[in-house]
Protein backbone atom coordinates (compact mmCIF):
# COMPACT_ATOMS: atom_id res chain seq x y z
CA UNK A 1 0.00 0.00 0.00
CA UNK A 2 2.99 2.53 -0.57
CA UNK A 3 2.00 3.80 -3.88
CA UNK A 4 -0.81 5.82 -4.34
CA UNK A 5 -1.43 4.37 -8.27
CA UNK A 6 -0.02 1.28 -9.34
CA UNK A 7 -0.01 0.58 -13.30
CA UNK A 8 0.97 -2.82 -14.47
CA UNK A 9 1.13 -4.04 -18.03
CA UNK A 10 -1.65 -1.52 -19.24
CA UNK A 11 -2.83 -1.80 -22.62
CA UNK A 12 -5.27 -0.43 -24.95
CA UNK A 13 -7.18 -1.26 -28.01
CA UNK A 14 -9.15 1.44 -29.48
CA UNK A 15 -12.46 0.14 -30.92
CA UNK A 16 -10.61 1.03 -34.65
CA UNK A 17 -8.39 -1.36 -33.45
CA UNK A 18 -5.66 1.51 -32.87
CA UNK A 19 -3.48 0.36 -29.91
CA UNK A 20 -3.06 3.45 -28.03
CA UNK A 21 -1.26 1.59 -24.66
CA UNK A 22 1.32 -0.55 -25.30
CA UNK A 23 1.83 -2.17 -22.31
CA UNK A 24 2.60 0.95 -19.55
CA UNK A 25 3.41 0.05 -15.94
CA UNK A 26 3.98 3.35 -13.46
CA UNK A 27 4.05 3.89 -9.83
CA UNK A 28 3.19 7.10 -8.00
CA UNK A 29 4.05 7.48 -4.61
CA UNK A 30 1.72 8.69 -2.12
CA UNK A 31 2.31 12.63 -1.61
CA UNK A 32 4.11 12.45 -5.12
CA UNK A 33 3.76 15.31 -7.72
CA UNK A 34 3.84 13.57 -10.89
CA UNK A 35 4.03 14.44 -14.01
CA UNK A 36 2.99 11.98 -17.40
CA UNK A 37 4.87 14.40 -19.87
CA UNK A 38 3.94 13.37 -23.43
CA UNK A 39 3.04 14.84 -27.54
CA UNK A 40 -0.52 14.48 -28.68
CA UNK A 41 -1.88 11.15 -29.41
CA UNK A 42 0.97 9.59 -27.17
CA UNK A 43 -1.74 8.28 -24.72
CA UNK A 44 -1.49 10.36 -21.71
CA UNK A 45 -5.62 10.68 -21.95
CA UNK A 46 -6.17 7.06 -22.32
CA UNK A 47 -3.97 6.68 -19.29
CA UNK A 48 -6.02 8.50 -16.77
CA UNK A 49 -9.19 7.53 -18.52
CA UNK A 50 -8.21 3.98 -17.70
CA UNK A 51 -7.59 5.21 -14.00
CA UNK A 52 -10.67 6.80 -13.81
CA UNK A 53 -13.12 4.41 -15.20
CA UNK A 54 -13.76 6.47 -18.69
CA UNK A 55 -12.44 4.02 -20.55
CA UNK A 56 -12.31 -0.01 -20.31
CA UNK A 57 -8.72 -1.47 -20.80
CA UNK A 58 -7.84 -3.85 -22.44
CA UNK A 59 -5.44 -6.07 -20.38
CA UNK A 60 -3.38 -5.62 -17.21
CA UNK A 61 -4.10 -4.01 -13.55
CA UNK A 62 -4.83 -0.82 -12.29
CA UNK A 63 -4.78 -0.11 -8.40
CA UNK A 64 -5.81 3.20 -6.89
CA UNK A 65 -4.33 3.10 -3.04
CA UNK A 66 -3.86 -0.95 -2.93
CA UNK A 67 -7.71 -0.77 -4.41
CA UNK A 68 -7.65 -3.10 -7.58
CA UNK A 69 -10.24 -1.39 -10.21
CA UNK A 70 -11.26 -5.09 -10.86
CA UNK A 71 -11.96 -6.08 -7.48
CA UNK A 72 -12.46 -2.94 -5.79
CA UNK A 73 -13.74 -0.47 -7.52
CA UNK A 74 -15.70 1.71 -5.32
CA UNK A 75 -13.39 2.25 -2.77
CA UNK A 76 -10.68 2.89 -5.42
CA UNK A 77 -13.55 5.99 -6.54
CA UNK A 78 -13.59 7.46 -3.10
CA UNK A 79 -9.90 8.23 -3.18
CA UNK A 80 -9.72 9.67 -6.43
CA UNK A 81 -10.25 12.97 -8.02
CA UNK A 82 -10.51 13.61 -11.93
CA UNK A 83 -10.19 16.55 -13.79
CA UNK A 84 -10.60 15.44 -17.43
CA UNK A 85 -8.93 17.05 -20.34
CA UNK A 86 -12.57 18.66 -21.72
CA UNK A 87 -14.83 20.61 -20.06
CA UNK A 88 -17.79 17.71 -19.33
CA UNK A 89 -20.56 19.20 -17.04
CA UNK A 90 -23.68 20.47 -17.84
CA UNK A 91 -23.34 24.07 -19.35
CA UNK A 92 -26.61 24.73 -18.14
CA UNK A 93 -25.78 23.97 -14.98
CA UNK A 94 -25.24 26.66 -11.92
CA UNK A 95 -21.27 26.32 -10.40
CA UNK A 96 -22.70 25.59 -6.73
CA UNK A 97 -25.23 22.76 -8.11
CA UNK A 98 -22.51 21.10 -10.47
CA UNK A 99 -20.10 20.92 -7.23
CA UNK A 100 -23.00 19.75 -4.73
CA UNK A 101 -24.35 17.52 -7.00
CA UNK A 102 -21.36 15.40 -7.59
CA UNK A 103 -20.34 15.51 -3.74
CA UNK A 104 -23.65 13.74 -3.67
CA UNK A 105 -23.08 10.91 -6.26
CA UNK A 106 -19.94 9.91 -3.84
CA UNK A 107 -22.60 9.80 -1.23
CA UNK A 108 -21.72 13.07 0.68
CA UNK A 109 -25.42 14.55 2.01
CA UNK A 110 -26.23 17.95 0.60
CA UNK A 111 -25.61 19.53 4.30
CA UNK A 112 -21.62 18.66 4.39
CA UNK A 113 -21.65 19.07 0.51
CA UNK A 114 -22.21 22.71 0.92
CA UNK A 115 -19.27 23.31 3.22
CA UNK A 116 -16.99 21.59 0.91
CA UNK A 117 -18.22 23.16 -1.98
CA UNK A 118 -18.19 26.50 -0.42
CA UNK A 119 -14.76 25.98 0.38
CA UNK A 120 -12.95 24.59 -2.91
CA UNK A 121 -14.84 27.64 -4.35
CA UNK A 122 -13.83 30.26 -2.65
CA UNK A 123 -9.91 28.89 -2.09
CA UNK A 124 -10.81 28.41 -6.54
CA UNK A 125 -12.16 32.45 -6.95
CA UNK A 126 -15.81 30.89 -8.11
CA UNK A 127 -17.64 31.31 -4.67
CA UNK A 128 -19.27 34.88 -6.41
CA UNK A 129 -19.98 33.00 -9.28
CA UNK A 130 -21.57 30.38 -7.47
CA UNK A 131 -25.06 30.85 -9.13
CA UNK A 132 -24.24 31.73 -12.71
CA UNK A 133 -24.82 28.87 -15.15
CA UNK A 134 -21.69 27.23 -15.98
CA UNK A 135 -22.06 27.89 -19.84
CA UNK A 136 -21.07 31.80 -19.12
CA UNK A 137 -17.87 31.20 -17.03
CA UNK A 138 -14.59 31.84 -18.83
CA UNK A 139 -12.07 29.21 -19.41
CA UNK A 140 -10.08 29.64 -16.69
CA UNK A 141 -13.18 29.59 -14.87
CA UNK A 142 -14.65 26.19 -16.18
CA UNK A 143 -11.49 24.56 -15.44
CA UNK A 144 -10.89 25.60 -11.83
CA UNK A 145 -14.68 24.64 -11.50
CA UNK A 146 -13.69 21.36 -12.72
CA UNK A 147 -10.79 21.05 -10.03
CA UNK A 148 -13.38 22.45 -7.15
CA UNK A 149 -15.83 19.20 -8.82
CA UNK A 150 -12.63 17.04 -8.27
CA UNK A 151 -12.33 17.66 -4.94
CA UNK A 152 -15.55 17.75 -3.41
CA UNK A 153 -15.59 14.55 -1.54
CA UNK A 154 -11.37 15.35 -0.27
CA UNK A 155 -10.19 12.53 -2.59
CA UNK A 156 -6.49 11.79 -1.75
CA UNK A 157 -5.33 11.37 -5.43
CA UNK A 158 -6.19 13.72 -8.04
CA UNK A 159 -5.46 13.77 -11.57
CA UNK A 160 -5.45 16.06 -13.90
CA UNK A 161 -5.07 15.71 -17.72
CA UNK A 162 -3.62 18.89 -19.33
CA UNK A 163 -4.86 21.51 -16.51
CA UNK A 164 -3.78 24.49 -18.07
CA UNK A 165 -4.07 24.02 -21.55
CA UNK A 166 -5.40 26.71 -22.89
CA UNK A 167 -5.17 28.63 -19.40
CA UNK A 168 -3.38 31.92 -19.31
CA UNK A 169 -0.10 32.80 -17.78
CA UNK A 170 -1.22 34.46 -14.78
CA UNK A 171 -4.11 32.26 -14.08
CA UNK A 172 -1.44 29.45 -14.81
CA UNK A 173 0.51 30.89 -12.36
CA UNK A 174 -2.38 31.09 -9.86
CA UNK A 175 -3.44 27.45 -10.55
CA UNK A 176 0.18 25.94 -9.69
CA UNK A 177 0.36 27.58 -6.56
CA UNK A 178 -3.02 26.18 -5.72
CA UNK A 179 -2.07 22.44 -6.76
CA UNK A 180 1.31 23.24 -5.19
CA UNK A 181 -0.47 23.86 -1.83
CA UNK A 182 -2.71 20.54 -1.84
CA UNK A 183 0.27 18.48 -2.52
CA UNK A 184 1.87 20.30 0.61
CA UNK A 185 -1.45 19.56 2.74
CA UNK A 186 -1.16 15.52 1.50
CA UNK A 187 -2.55 15.02 -1.80
CA UNK A 188 -1.14 13.03 -4.45
CA UNK A 189 -1.10 14.94 -7.26
CA UNK A 190 -0.57 13.69 -10.79
CA UNK A 191 -0.95 15.68 -13.83
CA UNK A 192 -0.46 15.30 -17.51
CA UNK A 193 1.00 17.93 -19.94
CA UNK A 194 2.86 18.66 -22.95
CA UNK A 195 4.30 21.31 -21.60
CA UNK A 196 7.40 21.01 -19.65
CA UNK A 197 7.82 24.17 -18.02
CA UNK A 198 4.84 22.91 -16.04
CA UNK A 199 6.21 19.96 -15.98
CA UNK A 200 9.85 21.17 -14.88
CA UNK A 201 8.15 24.06 -11.75
CA UNK A 202 5.96 21.81 -10.53
CA UNK A 203 6.81 18.03 -10.17
CA UNK A 204 9.12 15.98 -7.87
CA UNK A 205 8.87 12.72 -10.54
CA UNK A 206 8.19 12.53 -14.23
CA UNK A 207 7.10 9.50 -16.56
CA UNK A 208 7.99 10.57 -20.05
CA UNK A 209 4.68 8.71 -22.49
CA UNK A 210 5.08 8.26 -26.27
CA UNK A 211 2.95 5.68 -28.66
CA UNK A 212 1.48 4.24 -25.78
CA UNK A 213 4.69 3.27 -24.27
CA UNK A 214 6.54 5.02 -21.26
CA UNK A 215 10.22 5.89 -22.27
CA UNK A 216 11.71 7.36 -18.89
CA UNK A 217 10.27 7.11 -15.36
CA UNK A 218 12.55 9.28 -13.23
CA UNK A 219 13.06 11.80 -10.62
CA UNK A 220 12.82 15.03 -12.17
CA UNK A 221 16.89 16.16 -10.66
CA UNK A 222 18.07 13.15 -12.28
CA UNK A 223 16.64 13.62 -15.46
CA UNK A 224 17.94 17.40 -15.45
CA UNK A 225 21.48 15.32 -14.59
CA UNK A 226 21.60 13.83 -17.58
CA UNK A 227 21.43 16.62 -19.54
CA UNK A 228 24.94 16.19 -21.58
CA UNK A 229 24.84 19.85 -22.73
CA UNK A 230 23.48 22.66 -21.66
CA UNK A 231 22.87 25.83 -23.73
CA UNK A 232 23.93 29.53 -23.02
CA UNK A 233 22.44 32.71 -24.43
CA UNK A 234 24.55 35.63 -24.92
CA UNK A 235 23.63 39.11 -25.71
CA UNK A 236 26.56 40.21 -27.65
CA UNK A 237 27.06 44.37 -27.51
CA UNK A 238 26.01 45.74 -31.25
CA UNK A 239 24.20 44.10 -33.91
CA UNK A 240 26.00 41.03 -35.10
CA UNK A 241 25.05 39.54 -38.71
CA UNK A 242 27.66 36.76 -39.17
CA UNK A 243 28.31 34.06 -36.24
CA UNK A 244 31.25 34.38 -34.41
CA UNK A 245 33.67 31.87 -35.16
CA UNK A 246 33.97 29.45 -32.22
CA UNK A 247 35.97 26.53 -32.63
CA UNK A 248 34.89 23.32 -30.59
CA UNK A 249 31.29 24.82 -29.67
CA UNK A 250 27.64 23.98 -31.95
CA UNK A 251 26.28 27.63 -31.75
CA UNK A 252 23.54 30.00 -33.22
CA UNK A 253 21.23 32.70 -33.51
CA UNK A 254 18.38 32.70 -31.71
CA UNK A 255 15.02 33.99 -32.68
CA UNK A 256 16.01 37.59 -31.21
CA UNK A 257 19.11 37.77 -32.55
CA UNK A 258 20.75 36.62 -28.69
CA UNK A 259 23.97 34.02 -29.60
CA UNK A 260 23.11 30.46 -28.50
CA UNK A 261 25.96 28.37 -27.84
CA UNK A 262 25.62 24.47 -26.59
CA UNK A 263 28.55 23.41 -23.66
CA UNK A 264 29.26 20.05 -22.95
CA UNK A 265 28.72 19.44 -19.41
CA UNK A 266 32.06 19.94 -17.85
CA UNK A 267 34.00 21.79 -20.70
CA UNK A 268 33.70 25.29 -19.16
CA UNK A 269 33.08 28.51 -20.43
CA UNK A 270 36.47 30.10 -20.84
CA UNK A 271 37.35 28.83 -23.90
CA UNK A 272 34.18 30.30 -25.36
CA UNK A 273 35.09 33.70 -23.51
CA UNK A 274 38.93 33.84 -25.22
CA UNK A 275 37.87 33.28 -28.71
CA UNK A 276 35.05 36.02 -28.56
CA UNK A 277 37.58 38.51 -27.18
CA UNK A 278 39.97 37.67 -29.86
CA UNK A 279 37.46 38.78 -32.31
CA UNK A 280 36.66 41.99 -30.75
CA UNK A 281 32.99 40.72 -29.73
CA UNK A 282 31.77 41.74 -26.39
CA UNK A 283 29.17 40.38 -24.13
CA UNK A 284 26.82 42.34 -22.61
CA UNK A 285 24.42 40.04 -20.35
CA UNK A 286 24.61 35.64 -20.40
CA UNK A 287 21.83 33.21 -19.29
CA UNK A 288 21.58 29.61 -19.15
CA UNK A 289 18.23 28.83 -21.52
CA UNK A 290 15.35 27.82 -20.20
CA UNK A 291 13.05 24.56 -21.24
CA UNK A 292 16.07 22.56 -20.94
CA UNK A 293 13.95 19.52 -19.95
CA UNK A 294 12.33 20.59 -23.52
CA UNK A 295 15.45 19.44 -25.35
CA UNK A 296 15.41 16.20 -23.48
CA UNK A 297 12.06 15.55 -24.21
CA UNK A 298 12.41 16.20 -28.20
CA UNK A 299 15.81 14.38 -28.33
CA UNK A 300 13.82 11.54 -26.84
CA UNK A 301 10.94 11.78 -28.37
CA UNK A 302 12.59 11.94 -31.85
CA UNK A 303 14.73 9.21 -31.32
CA UNK A 304 11.69 7.00 -30.49
CA UNK A 305 9.81 8.28 -33.75
CA UNK A 306 13.15 6.86 -35.32
CA UNK A 307 12.25 3.48 -33.75
CA UNK A 308 9.06 3.47 -33.69
CA UNK A 309 6.72 1.74 -36.87
CA UNK A 310 5.54 5.56 -37.33
CA UNK A 311 2.37 5.41 -36.86
CA UNK A 312 0.74 8.29 -38.63
CA UNK A 313 -1.97 8.49 -35.94
CA UNK A 314 0.76 9.42 -33.16
CA UNK A 315 2.81 12.29 -34.67
CA UNK A 316 4.14 15.17 -33.04
CA UNK B 1 -20.82 2.94 -0.54
CA UNK B 2 -23.77 2.45 2.89
CA UNK B 3 -26.79 2.02 2.34
CA UNK B 4 -26.89 5.79 3.66
CA UNK B 5 -24.74 6.97 0.90
CA UNK B 6 -26.74 4.68 -1.77
CA UNK B 7 -29.62 7.20 -0.88
CA UNK B 8 -27.99 10.17 -1.06
CA UNK B 9 -26.72 9.42 -4.22
CA UNK B 10 -29.96 8.21 -5.62
CA UNK B 11 -31.37 11.06 -4.07
CA UNK B 12 -29.14 13.82 -6.07
CA UNK B 13 -29.59 11.98 -9.25
CA UNK B 14 -33.81 12.42 -8.60
CA UNK B 15 -33.68 15.89 -7.69
CA UNK B 16 -31.29 16.69 -10.65
CA UNK B 17 -33.96 15.03 -12.83
CA UNK B 18 -36.98 17.05 -11.55
CA UNK B 19 -34.48 20.32 -11.40
CA UNK B 20 -34.36 19.99 -14.96
CA UNK B 21 -37.52 19.33 -16.27
CA UNK B 22 -39.04 22.20 -14.23
CA UNK B 23 -36.21 24.66 -15.20
CA UNK B 24 -37.68 23.98 -18.73
CA UNK B 25 -41.35 23.86 -17.59
CA UNK B 26 -42.75 25.34 -20.45
CA UNK B 27 -40.95 22.13 -22.98
CA UNK B 28 -41.66 19.81 -20.13
CA UNK B 29 -44.80 20.69 -18.55
CA UNK B 30 -47.21 22.97 -20.69
CA UNK B 31 -47.02 21.25 -23.75
CA UNK B 32 -48.95 17.87 -22.44
CA UNK B 33 -51.61 20.33 -20.57
CA UNK B 34 -52.41 21.98 -23.70
CA UNK B 35 -52.05 18.87 -26.14
CA UNK B 36 -54.99 17.31 -23.92
CA UNK B 37 -56.71 20.30 -23.14
CA UNK B 38 -57.25 20.03 -27.23
CA UNK B 39 -58.29 16.89 -27.35
CA UNK B 40 -60.87 16.92 -24.59
CA UNK B 41 -62.21 19.84 -26.27
CA UNK B 42 -62.18 18.21 -30.01
CA UNK B 43 -62.73 14.67 -29.01
CA UNK B 44 -65.11 15.08 -25.98
CA UNK B 45 -66.54 18.07 -26.52
CA UNK B 46 -67.38 18.46 -30.45
CA UNK B 47 -67.18 15.27 -31.49
CA UNK B 48 -68.12 13.09 -28.69
CA UNK B 49 -71.43 14.02 -28.27
CA UNK B 50 -72.51 12.99 -31.73
CA UNK B 51 -70.38 9.85 -30.77
CA UNK B 52 -72.55 8.99 -28.21
CA UNK B 53 -71.74 5.99 -25.87
CA UNK B 54 -68.66 3.86 -25.90
CA UNK B 55 -68.52 1.24 -23.42
CA UNK B 56 -71.24 2.17 -21.60
CA UNK B 57 -69.72 5.90 -21.06
CA UNK B 58 -70.05 9.36 -22.28
CA UNK B 59 -67.67 9.15 -25.13
CA UNK B 60 -65.70 11.98 -22.97
CA UNK B 61 -65.61 9.74 -19.68
CA UNK B 62 -64.29 7.03 -22.01
CA UNK B 63 -61.34 8.63 -23.73
CA UNK B 64 -60.11 10.81 -20.10
CA UNK B 65 -58.45 7.29 -19.00
CA UNK B 66 -57.08 6.55 -22.15
CA UNK B 67 -55.48 10.07 -22.42
CA UNK B 68 -54.35 10.69 -18.99
CA UNK B 69 -52.29 7.52 -19.62
CA UNK B 70 -50.84 8.52 -23.18
CA UNK B 71 -49.36 12.13 -21.30
CA UNK B 72 -48.14 9.57 -18.94
CA UNK B 73 -46.46 7.14 -21.29
CA UNK B 74 -45.10 10.15 -23.48
CA UNK B 75 -43.93 11.90 -20.87
CA UNK B 76 -42.08 9.49 -18.75
CA UNK B 77 -40.20 8.41 -21.84
CA UNK B 78 -39.26 11.74 -23.17
CA UNK B 79 -37.92 12.77 -19.37
CA UNK B 80 -35.25 10.11 -19.84
CA UNK B 81 -34.36 9.61 -22.95
CA UNK B 82 -33.69 13.02 -23.69
CA UNK B 83 -32.15 14.10 -20.11
CA UNK B 84 -29.59 10.85 -19.75
CA UNK B 85 -29.18 11.27 -24.04
CA UNK B 86 -27.86 14.77 -23.75
CA UNK B 87 -25.93 13.72 -20.64
CA UNK B 88 -23.73 11.56 -22.94
CA UNK B 89 -23.72 14.19 -25.65
CA UNK B 90 -22.11 16.93 -23.17
CA UNK B 91 -20.06 13.97 -21.80
CA UNK B 92 -21.38 14.53 -18.33
CA UNK B 93 -22.49 11.32 -17.89
CA UNK B 94 -18.25 11.27 -17.14
CA UNK B 95 -19.66 13.24 -13.66
CA UNK B 96 -21.84 9.76 -12.98
CA UNK B 97 -19.18 7.38 -14.02
CA UNK B 98 -16.21 8.81 -12.01
CA UNK B 99 -18.28 8.42 -8.99
CA UNK B 100 -18.64 4.83 -7.25
CA UNK B 101 -22.48 4.99 -7.75
CA UNK B 102 -23.86 1.33 -8.62
CA UNK B 103 -25.71 1.04 -12.11
CA UNK B 104 -28.66 -0.02 -10.22
CA UNK B 105 -28.43 3.42 -8.47
CA UNK B 106 -28.07 5.49 -11.65
CA UNK B 107 -31.39 3.38 -13.61
CA UNK B 108 -33.33 3.52 -10.44
CA UNK B 109 -32.43 7.69 -10.30
CA UNK B 110 -33.38 8.16 -13.78
CA UNK B 111 -36.29 5.78 -13.79
CA UNK B 112 -38.31 7.54 -10.72
CA UNK B 113 -36.67 11.39 -12.47
CA UNK B 114 -38.70 9.95 -15.55
CA UNK B 115 -41.81 8.82 -13.18
CA UNK B 116 -41.81 11.96 -11.40
CA UNK B 117 -42.44 14.29 -14.61
CA UNK B 118 -44.83 11.25 -15.99
CA UNK B 119 -46.92 11.30 -13.11
CA UNK B 120 -46.59 15.00 -12.27
CA UNK B 121 -48.42 15.37 -15.79
CA UNK B 122 -50.84 12.90 -14.97
CA UNK B 123 -52.12 15.01 -12.16
CA UNK B 124 -52.00 17.88 -14.54
CA UNK B 125 -54.27 16.24 -16.91
CA UNK B 126 -56.34 14.81 -14.73
CA UNK B 127 -57.27 18.33 -13.23
CA UNK B 128 -57.68 19.52 -16.96
CA UNK B 129 -60.56 16.62 -17.75
CA UNK B 130 -62.36 17.19 -14.47
CA UNK B 131 -62.62 20.79 -16.27
CA UNK B 132 -64.80 18.55 -19.03
CA UNK B 133 -66.28 16.17 -17.06
CA UNK B 134 -66.44 14.33 -13.70
CA UNK B 135 -64.30 11.84 -12.76
CA UNK B 136 -64.97 8.42 -9.78
CA UNK B 137 -62.45 6.33 -9.17
CA UNK B 138 -63.80 2.62 -9.27
CA UNK B 139 -61.44 1.20 -7.59
CA UNK B 140 -58.50 3.63 -6.99
CA UNK B 141 -55.70 1.35 -5.96
CA UNK B 142 -55.75 0.13 -9.48
CA UNK B 143 -55.78 3.66 -10.74
CA UNK B 144 -52.37 4.07 -8.93
CA UNK B 145 -50.92 0.79 -9.27
CA UNK B 146 -51.45 1.15 -13.38
CA UNK B 147 -50.35 4.58 -13.59
CA UNK B 148 -47.26 4.20 -11.30
CA UNK B 149 -45.98 0.63 -13.47
CA UNK B 150 -46.26 1.92 -16.74
CA UNK B 151 -44.54 5.23 -15.31
CA UNK B 152 -41.79 3.00 -14.63
CA UNK B 153 -41.93 1.01 -17.92
CA UNK B 154 -42.11 3.97 -19.96
CA UNK B 155 -39.38 5.59 -18.50
CA UNK B 156 -37.11 2.22 -18.59
CA UNK B 157 -37.62 2.88 -22.32
CA UNK B 158 -36.49 6.00 -22.47
CA UNK B 159 -33.42 5.00 -21.08
CA UNK B 160 -32.69 1.89 -23.17
CA UNK B 161 -33.13 4.41 -26.04
CA UNK B 162 -30.71 7.14 -24.75
CA UNK B 163 -28.00 4.41 -24.12
CA UNK B 164 -28.60 3.17 -27.64
CA UNK B 165 -28.46 6.59 -29.27
CA UNK B 166 -25.63 7.99 -31.13
CA UNK B 167 -27.25 10.89 -32.33
CA UNK B 168 -30.29 13.35 -31.75
CA UNK B 169 -32.25 11.59 -34.52
CA UNK B 170 -32.33 8.14 -32.37
CA UNK B 171 -34.35 9.54 -29.30
CA UNK B 172 -37.26 10.56 -31.47
CA UNK B 173 -37.44 7.61 -33.92
CA UNK B 174 -39.15 5.33 -31.43
CA UNK B 175 -41.68 7.94 -29.94
CA UNK B 176 -42.79 9.18 -33.32
CA UNK B 177 -42.80 5.34 -34.89
CA UNK B 178 -43.25 3.28 -31.99
CA UNK B 179 -44.99 4.89 -29.44
CA UNK B 180 -47.18 7.32 -30.78
CA UNK B 181 -49.08 4.67 -33.05
CA UNK B 182 -49.38 1.83 -29.77
CA UNK B 183 -51.00 4.56 -27.88
CA UNK B 184 -53.30 5.50 -30.82
CA UNK B 185 -53.89 2.11 -31.51
CA UNK B 186 -54.59 1.30 -28.02
CA UNK B 187 -58.11 1.77 -27.34
CA UNK B 188 -57.33 5.25 -26.10
CA UNK B 189 -60.17 6.55 -28.74
CA UNK B 190 -61.97 2.92 -28.79
CA UNK B 191 -63.10 0.23 -27.32
CA UNK B 192 -61.51 -2.88 -29.88
CA UNK B 193 -64.89 -4.26 -29.36
CA UNK B 194 -66.04 -2.06 -32.11
CA UNK B 195 -63.24 -3.52 -34.28
CA UNK B 196 -63.75 -6.80 -36.22
CA UNK B 197 -62.17 -10.18 -35.21
CA UNK B 198 -59.12 -9.87 -36.67
CA UNK B 199 -58.22 -6.40 -35.88
CA UNK B 200 -59.40 -7.01 -32.40
CA UNK B 201 -56.73 -9.83 -32.03
CA UNK B 202 -53.76 -7.99 -33.72
CA UNK B 203 -54.47 -5.12 -31.38
CA UNK B 204 -54.07 -7.80 -28.34
CA UNK B 205 -50.68 -7.98 -29.11
CA UNK B 206 -50.13 -4.45 -28.11
CA UNK B 207 -48.31 -3.46 -24.67
CA UNK B 208 -50.15 -0.52 -24.72
CA UNK B 209 -53.76 -1.65 -24.74
CA UNK B 210 -53.57 -3.48 -21.39
CA UNK B 211 -52.03 -0.60 -19.74
CA UNK B 212 -54.64 1.78 -20.80
CA UNK B 213 -57.57 -0.85 -20.03
CA UNK B 214 -55.87 -1.81 -17.13
CA UNK B 215 -56.38 2.08 -16.21
CA UNK B 216 -59.01 2.75 -17.42
CA UNK B 217 -60.84 -0.20 -15.19
CA UNK B 218 -59.54 1.27 -12.36
CA UNK B 219 -61.27 4.63 -12.97
CA UNK B 220 -64.45 3.24 -14.89
CA UNK B 221 -64.78 -0.22 -14.05
CA UNK B 222 -65.09 -1.45 -17.76
CA UNK B 223 -61.77 -2.94 -19.64
CA UNK B 224 -61.48 -4.96 -22.42
CA UNK B 225 -58.70 -6.84 -21.08
CA UNK B 226 -58.52 -8.66 -17.81
CA UNK B 227 -56.75 -5.68 -15.78
CA UNK B 228 -55.02 -8.28 -13.82
CA UNK B 229 -53.33 -9.60 -16.90
CA UNK B 230 -52.72 -5.83 -17.69
CA UNK B 231 -50.71 -6.05 -14.21
CA UNK B 232 -48.85 -9.06 -14.95
CA UNK B 233 -48.13 -7.69 -18.61
CA UNK B 234 -46.47 -4.64 -17.24
CA UNK B 235 -44.75 -5.86 -14.66
CA UNK B 236 -42.79 -8.82 -16.93
CA UNK B 237 -41.89 -5.74 -19.21
CA UNK B 238 -40.06 -4.38 -16.57
CA UNK B 239 -38.28 -6.89 -15.34
CA UNK B 240 -37.24 -7.46 -18.75
CA UNK B 241 -36.48 -3.77 -19.58
CA UNK B 242 -34.32 -3.45 -15.93
CA UNK B 243 -32.36 -6.45 -16.85
CA UNK B 244 -31.76 -5.10 -20.46
CA UNK B 245 -30.64 -1.80 -19.04
CA UNK B 246 -28.29 -3.30 -16.39
CA UNK B 247 -26.97 -4.94 -18.92
CA UNK B 248 -26.45 -1.77 -20.96
CA UNK B 249 -25.12 0.12 -18.40
CA UNK B 250 -22.19 -2.79 -17.20
CA UNK B 251 -20.84 -2.85 -20.56
CA UNK B 252 -21.03 0.69 -20.82
CA UNK B 253 -22.40 0.69 -24.12
CA UNK B 254 -21.79 3.82 -26.08
CA UNK B 255 -21.25 5.74 -22.75
CA UNK B 256 -16.86 3.95 -21.76
CA UNK B 257 -14.73 3.30 -24.21
N1 LIG C 1 -12.03 6.80 -28.94
C1 LIG C 1 -10.92 6.56 -29.64
N2 LIG C 1 -10.95 5.71 -30.69
C2 LIG C 1 -9.83 5.46 -31.42
N3 LIG C 1 -8.62 6.00 -31.17
C3 LIG C 1 -8.53 6.85 -30.13
C4 LIG C 1 -9.67 7.18 -29.32
N4 LIG C 1 -9.27 8.05 -28.36
C5 LIG C 1 -7.95 8.25 -28.57
N5 LIG C 1 -7.51 7.55 -29.63
C6 LIG C 1 -6.14 7.51 -30.15
O1 LIG C 1 -5.28 7.02 -29.15
C7 LIG C 1 -4.06 7.74 -29.12
C8 LIG C 1 -3.83 8.30 -27.75
O2 LIG C 1 -4.79 9.29 -27.49
P1 LIG C 1 -4.80 10.11 -26.14
O3 LIG C 1 -4.70 9.16 -25.02
O4 LIG C 1 -5.97 11.02 -26.17
O5 LIG C 1 -3.44 10.94 -26.27
P2 LIG C 1 -2.95 12.21 -25.46
O6 LIG C 1 -3.90 12.48 -24.35
O7 LIG C 1 -1.59 11.83 -24.99
O8 LIG C 1 -2.90 13.33 -26.43
C9 LIG C 1 -4.17 8.80 -30.20
O9 LIG C 1 -3.48 8.35 -31.35
C10 LIG C 1 -5.64 8.90 -30.47
O10 LIG C 1 -5.89 9.23 -31.81
MG1 LIG D 1 -5.06 14.12 -24.00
Amino acid sequence: MAYALEIQGLTKTYGDGFQALKGIDLKVAKGDFFALLGPNGAGKSTTLGVVSSLVNKSAGQVRVFGHDLDTELSAAKLNLGVVPQEFNFNQFEKVLDIVTTQAGYYGIPLKQALISAEKYLKQLGLWDKRNTPSRTLSGGMKRRLMIARALVHEPRLLILDEPTAGVDIELRRSMWTFLQEMNRNGTTIILTTHYLEEAEALCRNIAIIDHGQILRNTSKRELLQQLSVETFVLDLAGGHQQLPQLDGYVRRFDKDGALEVDVQKGSGLNQVFVQLQQQGIEVDSMRTKANRLEELFVRMVEANADNSDNDPKAQL
Amino acid sequence: MTPHALWTAFYTILSREIRRFTRIWAQTLLPPAVTMTLYFVIFGNLIGSRIGQMGGFDYMQFIVPGLIMMAVITSSYANVVSSFFSMKFQHNIEELLVSPVPNWVILTGYVCGGMARGLGIGVIVTLVSLAFTHLEFHNILMVVITVILTSALFALGGFINAMLATKFDDISIVPTFILTPLTYLGGVFYSIDLLPDFWRGVSMINPILYMVNGFRYGILGVSDVNPFVSLGMILLFIVVLAAVALNLLRRGKGIRN
